[in-house]
Order: C-alpha cells, then structure tokens, then sequence
C-alpha cells in the first residue's frame, strides 16, 4: 500500500517506550504525534499500558478511542495485534479513561478512526514485534534476522526453537523501543487478523447483561437526577416554585442550573434530585416553572418553509460560488429543468438517553460518561464550572449509540453542576426519552431551488442550486452548510450556488454524515430528473460527468470538511454496483422499479442501487446493492459490513418517517411514536461490494448512508412516476 | 403522579431468587430492577413500551418493563438477562449473536435477545415472518436487524452457520 496521505507528517513525533509490568511483564507506552504529549514523557509521567504482555503470553490493549458502535474498540485494536503477530484470542481490549496528555484524538466522530490510526497503530505493533525479537535473539545468541514470529511466538526456523511472547516480555521491557517511522510492516497479503471478520471485543460482556454503559455506573448512595428545561429552545428560566416537587416521595434536592455558555453547553433548567430515577421523574412533573419565551416566537418550521419558498422566489442571499454564466448558459440551453426539494429536521435519537454520572469530592470531580468528545466535556466543565480539568477524572464508558449526538457536552455539564451543588454525593444523571428529542442538536433541514440547463445532445450544460438554509446572524451553521466544490461543481461550466441563511433558535449539529445525509437526497434525487430530461439514467449522467480524470477540491485535514473529489474512483463504483444489481434503464409500472444514488463523503465513495415496490400508501424496499471504495483494506469485515447495513438502514428510517417540527420553537415531537426508527420490518436484502483502489483505508461510519436515500426516492419514481421531492415520506 | 404513594416492601422472584425491595406500587418493575435490585441488563430507552430495550420475561412471557407496575410483577417470575446465562435456548442464541457479530453499539441487545429466547420458546423453528413479527417491538438505533435475523435463523438450527 503507498501511504501518501497525511498521516506520515502526524506522526513523526510518535514514539514507543518500554517499561516492566508489575507482576511481570512488559508494558509499551505509546506517544500518538504531538509535542504536549512527548514532554508528558520527558517530565518523567506515568504512562498508561497501551499495550501489555504478561508472562503467560497475555495480551491487553488499550483501546483510545470512546466505542459508540462503530467497532473502533475491536478494529483498532485489531491493527496492533496484526503487527504484533500474536494471537487474536489471546488479546484483551480495555477502555482507556479519558487523558489529554497520553492520548490524541481520543474522539469518536467523523469516520476519522481508520484513516487517522491505520500506520500508526501497525507501527506500534510493529515496533513491540521487534523488541521481543531482539529479546529472543539476545538470549539465544541467533541474529534476529534469521527469527520469525507467529501467533504469540517467536520461532528460529532452522533450529526449530521457539520460544512464548510471555517469556519474552521480561527482557523486552528492558530494550530500547525502535524507530516507529521506519520499522518495516508486513505486506497486506501476510495479514491474518486485519481482514479477517472479527466478533466485537466486548460483546460477550453486553450479552452477560455487564454494567458497561454510562447509565449503568453505579455506585453505593447514588442518588439519580432529571432535568426540566424550557418547553421552547431560546427560554429563559424566569421563576421556580418548586414545593411541590421538594415534598414528593423520594426527592432529596431540587436545584435550579443557571444556564452558561448558551445552549451548547447547558441551557437553563431545574434538576430534580431523589433516590431513584422514577420518584425523580414523579415529581419533575410536579414543578412550576415560568419561562420567558419571547425569544422563541415566530421559530416555526411551517414559518421557515415560507421564507424559504419567498427566498427562493426573489433568489435573494450571496453567491456560494459561480462560474461562467449561468443565466444565460440556463436561456440558451435547449431544455431547462426546476425543482425544488426539501427535508426536515431530524433528532439523534440514541437509544441509550444522554446521561452521566459524577460525584464532587473535596474539589475534584469524577464522571462516568457515555461520551464522543471527553476532551469537550472536560475543557467545558473547566471554563464554566471552575473545576480545572486537573482536578476532573473522566472514565468513557460503552456508548449505546452516538450518531454525533455525544460530541456535545451538555450533559456532562449539567450533571457536573448537579454534583458541585452537591458535594460529596454521587449523582447520575438520566434524561427521559421526552427530554431527549426535545433537546437535541438537530439535523438542520433545507430547502433547495434548482435549475439545470440540457443541450440538444442530453448534456447537461448549466447547473444552478439556491440552498435555503439555516444558522445565525446571517451565517450558516457549520452543520447547515455546503462546499462549494459540491457536485457537480467543476464539471459543469455554467454554475451556480446560491445561499440564503434564515437566523434559528433551533440547536443545531452534526448527524452521521453531516450535511452530505441531506444534500445527497436533494441532489441526486434533481439529477435524476436531469437524466431523464435529457432521455438517459442517473448513472449514465454520472459516468458522463465523471468522463475526465479529475480531482475536485482539495484534502483538508479539518475535522469533517471538505475532501478532494476524484472523479475516476467514482466511475469505479457507479459501474461496479450497475453490474452488481443487474441495472437496466429503469423498469417502469407494475408498482416495482430501481433507483439509484452516488455520494462522496468521509473520503469514501459509495454507489447504490435500490430496488422498491409500492402499492397504494405502502413502499417496500425489497434489496439494496452497495458498492464502496474506502481503499485498499477492509481492517474488519464483519465491523465494516455492519456500518455499510446500519446506515443504510438509518437512511431508511430517515426516509420514511422521521421529522422533527417545531413551534414557537417548541418542539413538537416526544418519543418514538412521533418520531419512528426503523424497525425490522423495513429492513430490506443489502449487497455490499468493496471495490478494493490503491488508496489508504477511510472511515466507514457515514458513507454508506447519503445515497441510499435518494437511491430509493428514485426507485419509488421509476415504481410510480411519482417524485419524491420532500422529506419524509411519511409523516407520523 | 399517584396521589402520594406508599413505598413498602416487595419480594419479587428475580432470576430465581427472592429479593426484598423497596418501593412504590406504581414504581414500573424497570427502575425496581436497574435501581433497587441492582440489575444493569436491563435497559431504559423511551420509558412508553415503544422500543423493546427493557424487554423482560413474567413467567416466560416478554413484557415491556418500564410500563409494568412493580406491585404488578409481585406474584410472577421476573427473568432477565441475566438469570439466562446458563439456559441453553439463551446459549444457542448467544452463540449465533456472537457467530455473525450482531451488536454494534449493543444497547439494544439484551432487550433483543429477551424478546427472541421468547419467540423461540414458543416457536422453534421461526419462519422469516415470524422473526419479524415477534422482534417488531424492539428498536435497534444501529440497525443490526439483518444479523438479528440471521442469528435467530441459527441459533433455530435453520441456517449453516
Ligand atoms: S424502555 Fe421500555 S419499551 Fe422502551
Ligand atoms: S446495537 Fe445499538 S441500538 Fe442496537
């Protein structure tokens, strides 16, 4: 494989260091890039055993990362292990607690996971090999060259002695650790773990009902907390009469959180204290609040469709980006295709609520939390609690989803301000279903004007969208937003795209695949029209567009922005998935037909093809075929299997049913009757393909989503001759 | 909220065991079981019978166990995943779960394999329908419902592993 992403200058400060394990041993302590955290190790810190070999040959890795489902707790683990040349079954994998200094990129988010760790972890892998070579070419006094290992053990071929990790471990820890930029890694045909389909390292634990989420940290006096906040985003909390509430059974405190830093970190509320969740959540009910909800007024989704459409009809906003001339490109063209498109809001909807538990103890604070982004949460509490994050413990534990929901702090800070008020007490904080839908960091919706220009051959000549969308003070949220190099930017000479932002009291954030979730639908659902307009398929028009070897837009290492488009790994995919599927034109009547959708996100290219029937209100999607390029390597097949079906999977239940509505900025939705997830009755045959390219291994939590929602709104068109241009489906 | 309830003291027949708690009547036997028993299996999602995570069995039967009142569940067996651990139904089941690596964030897990051990109970040789039908209660927010299916389709004999 060539490395030739940007992970070789990251890494350049990584280093490896040995040390005894205690009882025996070695233990290797990694550095991943970064300056703060060499210095850790000069300074002489203790270090966490990254990865351990105990005399009898066990291994136990340290898993970095927070595991939200998408398998890092068992994938990377997997790459040290391969490197190592030890034995799978003989490997434990623990969860690191949250630690700046030891740790980089402790985050789960943004498919990051695989491209970040890919070398550097080998490398460490690699690097601990070695020293338990030397170790045995110490002692029997052959030339390391003429050892090898497998499975746990280092063998001398001609002499047919071989000898445990275990017992080598202790005389490794004493050697000095290699070079990780240039140790030597095995070539991928030698892999035996990497690329092998690999059980979940903790999934035997979950079965045998073991505390490892972050709502079942426990511990002896735990008191359990619920919070009421506004009924509207954009509240102020004006006045409690809480006697209610202090009177109910079971309540030991109630406790009024004074908003900080806005509603990112923590809005304003009261928390209810009691002795279990459930008397909590009794006399939650029993609080009178008044809120001050002018603020809220006129934050209607119903009210911003309106704006959007009058936008859309005065093209009002400021150029995103415009080549050539589009107007008259669109007059001259012989045919001129509109339409617009629209979709919700949307909640996270972890299964697992948001929650956290902490206790303050003579100035020091201690948390369990189900977190993306411990660092966050730390760094917030810091600032606006006054706990320096020195004085804070943080323990990630299992997370029952994540889905970008817990890259956000809020509940830890709120759990933090309950312990503080608290001194001494330990305290879980628990949402209600009802809390979390209606204080999320929602999927923003988005209304889309577009227009393209055919010529007389079919080809599409002018491309315009004027994206109505949504953030603050005239700016778009990060979550809200759209690249300008989006496709089918540079590919088509005459361009357009045009902005219009309306100001929200509505939280907003990033949802697996941010924004690509949304303009995929829109965009390939107006291109599909396009084709037809011009008497040909989607996937034609794709490959027609894809035709020259092009790079658009350019790799920038920002967490989750844009990535250079590049046109050929594109075309690899479309062709592959229409030979997979059997795609012919597609087949019209009879209530059946196929559709199909490209998207490019995370780095990864993702073709799919849908097949649906419809008969009267009832939509069936019967199979999807899948066609991927995340690289050369699937680390995990089984790991990257399950992330390509779950996210289609969620884009189906986007599809059909979920919305999240709003008035007067309250909103309107409270539990999964409002707001449906998929269920096993919609879950449809799903065919994956890897299209195997010589690129470094990208992430596979978001990809695979963006198009297999369009890939079905233009199967239920070509099943119906109905567009679907407005999402969901269904409205519950 | 009922108008001022009583705690007093239950004894519930959890996974063969007599326990004493203490709660409220109207207590639902899910915060009884995570928060008084001392359970962690069991899991909270909507609190409304909507997504299956706190699925238990009541004499063999899966319940939702976040809408069923403590005082309700006094005079029946309580069974969760933990008290499944060595019944050989469960094992077949654990062992197809883990075979085709169903769980992804696995929060929904337990709840799924509550509502399956009943399906197969009661129907040993489930047809694709069957499956969908008996497991249409219970939400997974990962979408794993493909190996779901494929490992109750094992765990019934039905499908080469
Ligand atoms: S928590 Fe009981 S069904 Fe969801
Ligand atoms: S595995 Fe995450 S909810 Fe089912």
């Amino acid at each position: 494989m060539k490395a030739t992403s940007p992970l070789q200058a990251l890494d350049r400060r990584s280093f490896l260091k040995a040390t005894a394990l205690a009882g025996g041993g070695m233990a290797l302590s990694l550095s991943l890039g970064g300056g703060s955290s060499a210095q850790g190790i000069e300074a002489g810190g203790t270090l966490t055993n990254f990865v351990t070999i105990d005399r009898s040959g066990k291994v136990t890795i340290t898993a970095k990362n927070p595991e939200i489902g998408q398998g890092v707790m068992t994938s990377l683990p997997m790459l040290i292990a391969e490197e190592l040349d030890c034995d799978w079954a003989k490997v434990k994998v623990v969860q690191a607690d949250y630690d700046a200094a030891r740790y980089e990129r402790q985050r789960a988010g943004g498919s990051f996971a695989i491209p970040d760790e890919y070398l550097p972890m080998r490398r460490a892998g690699a690097a601990a090999r070695a020293m338990l070579v030397e170790a045995a070419a110490n002692a029997s006094g052959i030339a390391a060259s003429e050892l090898s290992t497998k499975a746990g053990f280092v063998r001398h071929g001609a002499s047919g002695r071989e000898w445990s990790y275990g017992e080598l471990a202790d005389a490794a820890a004493l050697l000095r650790a290699p070079d990780l930029l240039n140790i030597p890694l095995k070539d991928p045909k030698l892999f035996r773990i990497i690329g092998k389909p690999t059980t979940g390292a903790d999934s035997h634990r979950v079965l045998a009902g073991e505390a490892l989420f972050g709502i079942d940290a426990n511990m002896p006096g735990m008191l359990h907390a619920v919070v009421e906040t506004s009924p509207a985003h954009g509240g102020k909390l004006k006045s409690v009469d809480d006697s209610a509430a202090r009177a109910a059974h079971g309540v030991v405190a109630v406790i009024r959180l004074d908003g900080v830093g806005g509603p990112s970190v923590m809005p304003d509320g009261v928390a209810v204290v009691a002795t279990n969740h459930w008397y909590a959540e009794q006399a939650r009910k029993l609080l009178k609040l008044e809120w001050d909800l002018s603020a809220s007024k006129g934050h209607s989704l119903d009210a911003y469709a309106q704006r959007a459409a009058q936008s859309h009809d005065a093209r009002s906003g400021h150029d995103l980006r415009r080549d050539g001339d589009p107007a008259a490109a669109l007059t001259n063209s012989a045919k001129v295709v509109k339409a617009r498109y629209s979709y919700p809001f949307i909640a996270h909807a972890t299964l697992e609520p948001q929650n956290c538990t902490a206790v303050f103890k003579d100035g020091r604070l201690e948390m369990w939390a189900p977190t993306q982004t411990p660092g966050r949460g730390v760094s917030l509490i810091a600032e606006h609690l006054g706990i320096p994050a020195r004085n804070q413990t943080l323990h990630i534990t299992r997370i029952g989803g994540g889905f970008g929901r817990r890259l956000f702090a809020d509940f830890m800070v709120q759990a933090a301000a309950i312990a503080k008020a608290m001194p001494g007490k330990p305290v879980q904080l628990l949402w209600s279903r009802e809390e979390d839908i209606k204080r999320d960091y929602y999927r923003p919706g988005g209304w889309h004007s577009f227009e393209a220009g055919i010529d007389d051959t079919g080809k599409l000549t002018a491309f315009t969208d004027h994206f109505v969308t949504l953030g603050e003070g005239g700016k778009a949220h990060r979550s809200a937003g759209m690249p300008p190099t989006h496709f089918p930017a540079d590919l088509v000479p005459d361009l357009q795209y045009r902005h219009e932002v309306i100001d929200t009291v509505i939280p907003m954030g990033p949802l697996r695949a941010p924004s690509s979730n949304a303009l995929a639908f829109a965009f390939q659902g107006f291109l599909d029209e396009v084709a037809e307009a011009g008497g040909k398929d989607l996937p034609t028009l794709m490959l027609e567009l894809c035709a020259g070897d092009q790079v658009v837009g350019e790799d920038t290492n920002a967490w989750g922005s844009g990535f250079a488009f590049r046109t050929k790994r594109a075309r690899g995919v479309i062709a592959h998935v229409m030979k997979q599927s059997g795609w012919i034109s597609q087949p019209r009547g009879g209530g059946r037909g196929f559709g199909f959708g490209f998207y490019f996100s995370h780095k990864g290219y993702f073709a799919e093809v849908a097949d649906v029937s419809v008969s009267g209100s009832e939509t069936k999607v019967n199979r999807i075929w899948v066609a991927a390029d995340v690289g050369s390597q699937i680390v995990n097949p089984f790991g990257a299997e399950a992330q390509v079906t779950g996210a289609v999977i969620d884009g189906l239940g986007q599809l059909f049913g979920q919305r999240i509505s709003f008035q007067d900025g309250a909103i309107e939705q409270q539990n999964f009757d409002t707001f449906p997830l998929a269920r096993i009755g919609v879950t449809p045959q799903i065919d994956i393909d890897w299209v195997l390219t010589d690129n470094p291994p990208t992430g596979l939590g978001e990809p695979a989503l963006p198009p297999a929602i369009p890939a079905v709104t233009n199967a239920i068109y070509a099943a119906t001759g109905k567009r679907i241009r407005d999402l969901p489906l269904n409205r519950a | 909220m009922a108008d001022d309830p009583e705690e007093r003291e239950f004894t519930l027949s959890i996974n063969g065991e007599e326990q004493r708690i203490r709660a409220t009547p109207d207590m639902p036997l899910l915060w009884a079981l995570r928060q008084e028993a001392g359970l962690s299996g069991v899991k909270f999602g909507c609190g409304a019978a909507l997504c299956g995570a706190c699925t238990v069995h009541l004499d063999g039967n899966p319940v939702r166990s976040c809408v069923i009142p403590v005082a309700a569940a006094e005079n029946s067996d309580i069974t969760t995943i933990e008290g499944l651990q060595d019944d050989p139904t469960a094992r077949k089941l654990f062992d197809a779960w883990l075979e085709t690596d169903v769980m992804q964030c696995g929060y929904c897990q337990a709840g799924q394999i509550m509502s399956a051990h009943a399906l197969l109970r009661r129907t040993p040789k489930p047809s694709p329908d069957d499956i969908d039908m008996a497991m249409s209660g219970n939400i997974c927010r990962c979408g794993t419902y493909l190996r779901i299916r494929e490992a109750i389709r094992i765990a019934s004999g039905q499908e080469e592993s």
